[in-house]
């Protein structure tokens, strides 16, 4: 028992000991809170050698956090317990932001960097004036091929992927907003139809494409594509940047009828205490070489127009991440729709789901 | 004194209870009386009632958590009475229980790498000749795992049961005249029912709501109750309906519960 009580005792003191040295070490930080810029971002979506130059150059320290979900994020902004900054949601998060007034208003005038974006990805839907957002990344839609199983002329349009050549062997990414909106483009329509008998067709649509539907997964799709587990994907531009990284035969196609154009854009939220940090990292991130260095290090598509000069040429022609003007053209950018028709999509592709 | 000394005990118990139990279950109930617009409404449990999906994959779970108990159930049965019957039996015991201690998602994963199209399992069955098989999103493969994760739920009451037999009782059973077989029907059988229920329990239970596994050995061609829930807490944002689903599950354990209970005085030496 004595032995207990000793045990137990030298625990607490190490407690105590631990929290006394965090303690002067958060007294240490606080006491230069004013150049402090805390980041919330996406996992490993940064180059980290830019965050030490940044910290270089204007002396900020930066505390950055990540998340996985833009849900995620979401609540912890909505709950306030800490004050973010800069962050980074993606295009219909950004639109429900402004929505319920969780973000700041930017000003385009302090960021000297911001005409080197391209014009083509700014004022769009989701912000219409650019009031609130800067994009960071953009990417899209498409299908993911290995050429050791198909030929790239199997799989240049949506339509293909209902070939009965290709009986259980697609994978689909778990999302049903992608993918009842294929099925809404193959049948003409746009990816941001509300109207429910074009859902309820393109829901028919869909479960005649089950007989090639291998598994329906998220993440996984990586795992499985590097594996040559499938040898047709349907997934998002920079997941599949990713598998081509590491297996030479995959391939990546975007359908030119159409297809979801995304966007993550960085944001101040409303709750921002170090404004004036949060538009030097901005301005910095706007900068052609910076943005052209993060864009080869992560492998997404920079909006950045003056940065494709920094890129590798094989990378400015690459019309697998950097499609083609009469594609761009098609492609779409998602919209907040209404909770009611969310809920419609997700009935929908519940159904198709369980259609075997 | 000795009742107040004993209400005192009691106080933790009822705290956990009531925390850990009651109220997250009220909390689900709450929850399930809202829209997803956050309207008061009975409208949830209407959808789920009118809706063929819902009651199509209510159906599965229960179909597949009840293969799933079945094949557990059969493999768990003589396995347990083998043990028994070994001379080191705490040990054997020990090294099935041992992969519990092993992360669920692990294993998963193991299993990932077996079923593959280049897993160990292709790569043998091609070696013998049989070509390559799809293995991996089958309700094989996901009916395999989920049995294989469940075992040792299902061995370790059922070998508790029958640790506890009195070897007397067998030995009476052989003296008055019955053969093995009549031994096991009249005298084991009996007696290890209550093992066999609660493993039944520990396994359907959970099987149930399962959700990991359908998605990662399943490929979401198996859908359960439990990929719904998840699917609605996590993507929809429609926690009322989740929350709906949540109820449902909670009321299917209460009549497992229920149909398997113990039943006091008649017990299992009936005739």
């Amino acid at each position: 028992m004595k032995k207990l009580i000793a045990i137990f005792v030298g625990i607490l003191v190490v407690c105590a000991v631990i929290t006394g040295i965090n303690y002067q070490m958060n007294a240490k930080t606080t006491a230069n809170e004013k150049k402090v810029l805390n980041i919330y971002n996406w996992g490993d979506y940064i180059d980290p050698a830019l965050i030490t130059k940044f910290e270089k150059e204007t002396g900020y320290h930066v505390v950055y956090e990540t998340f996985d979900s833009n849900e995620a994020m979401l609540t912890k902004i909505k709950q306030g317990g800490t004050s973010y900054d800069l962050a980074v949601p993606s295009d219909y998060t950004v639109q429900r932001m402004i929505k319920s007034g969780l973000v700041a208003k930017i000003d385009k005038t302090k960021l000297s960097n911001y005409h080197n974006l391209d014009s083509r990805f700014l004022n769009l839907s989701f912000d219409p004036n650019n009031d609130y957002s800067v994009p960071y990344f953009w990417g899209t839609l498409g299908i993911v091929y290995n050429d050791q199983y198909v030929k790239a002329s199997q799989v240049q349009h949506w339509e293909q992927l209902w070939n009965p050549a290709f009986k259980q062997s697609i994978m689909l990414t778990d999302s049903a907003r992608d993918m009842l909106g294929i099925a809404l483009i193959t049948q003409g329509h746009g990816m941001n139809d509300t109207d429910e008998t074009d859902l309820k067709n393109a829901q028919t649509k869909l479960k005649q494409l089950m007989p090639n539907v291998k598994a329906i997964v998220a993440d996984e799709i990586k795992m499985y594509m590097k594996q040559n587990e499938a040898k047709i994907a349907v997934t998002y531009s920079g997941e599949a940047a990713e598998m081509m990284s590491y297996n030479h035969h995959l391939h990546y196609v975007v359908p030119t009828e159409g297809s979801n154009m995304w966007f993550d854009n960085m944001v101040i939220p409303k709750t921002a205490k170090h404004k004036v940090a949060a538009y030097a990292f901005i301005n910095f991130m706007l900068s052609p070489k910076n943005a052209a260095q993060n864009a080869e290090y992560i492998g997404y598509s920079t909006p950045n127009k003056a940065a494709m000069k920094y890129l590798p040429t094989s990378v400015q022609q690459d019309k697998q991440f950097y499609p083609t003007e009469s594609t761009v053209a098609h492609l779409e950018v998602y919209q907040d729709l209404p909770l009611k028709v969310i809920g419609n999509y997700n009935d929908l592709f519940l159904g198709f789901k369980m259609s075997k | 004194m000795g009742t107040q000394k004993k209400s005192f005990f009691v106080i933790p118990y009822l705290l956990w209870i009531a925390l850990f139990v009651v109220a997250p279950m009220a909390l689900i109930v709450y929850q399930s009386l809202f829209d997803i617009t956050g309207h008061f409404t009975l409208g949830n449990y209407t959808d789920y009632l009118e809706s063929a999906t819902y009651l199509k994959m209510t159906f599965n779970s229960v179909w597949y958590a009840f293969l799933i108990t079945m094949v557990t159930l059969v493999i768990s049965y003589p396995t347990a009475y083998l043990l028994n019957q070994l001379k080191n039996k705490r040990l054997w015991l020990l090294l099935i229980i041992l992969p519990t201690w092993i992360n669920l998602l692990l294993k998963t994963y193991a299993f990932i790498g077996l079923f593959s199209q280049n897993g160990s399992v292709n790569d043998f069955l091609r070696f013998v000749g049989a070509g390559s098989h799809q293995i991996l999103f089958t309700d094989f493969s996901f009916i395999f795992v989920a049995s294989y994760i469940e075992i040792p739920f299902m061995i370790l009451p059922i070998f508790n049961a029958l640790d506890e037999i009195n070897p007397s009782l067998v030995n009476a059973s052989r003296d008055l005249g019955a053969n093995t077989w009549q031994t096991f029907r009249r005298v084991i059988a009996p007696l290890t029912m209550p093992g066999v229920k609660s493993g039944f329990q520990a396994v359907f239970i959970p099987s149930l709501s399962l959700f990991m596994i359908t998605r990662l050995i399943g490929g979401n061609r198996v859908i359960t109750l439990g990929t719904a829930i998840e699917e609605h807490f996590l993507v929809t944002q429609n926690w009322g309906m989740g929350s709906t689903i949540g109820v449902i599950l909670i009321i299917a354990m209460f009549v497992v519960m229920f149909l398997t209970r113990e039943r006091k005085g008649k017990g299992g030496q009936s005739r």
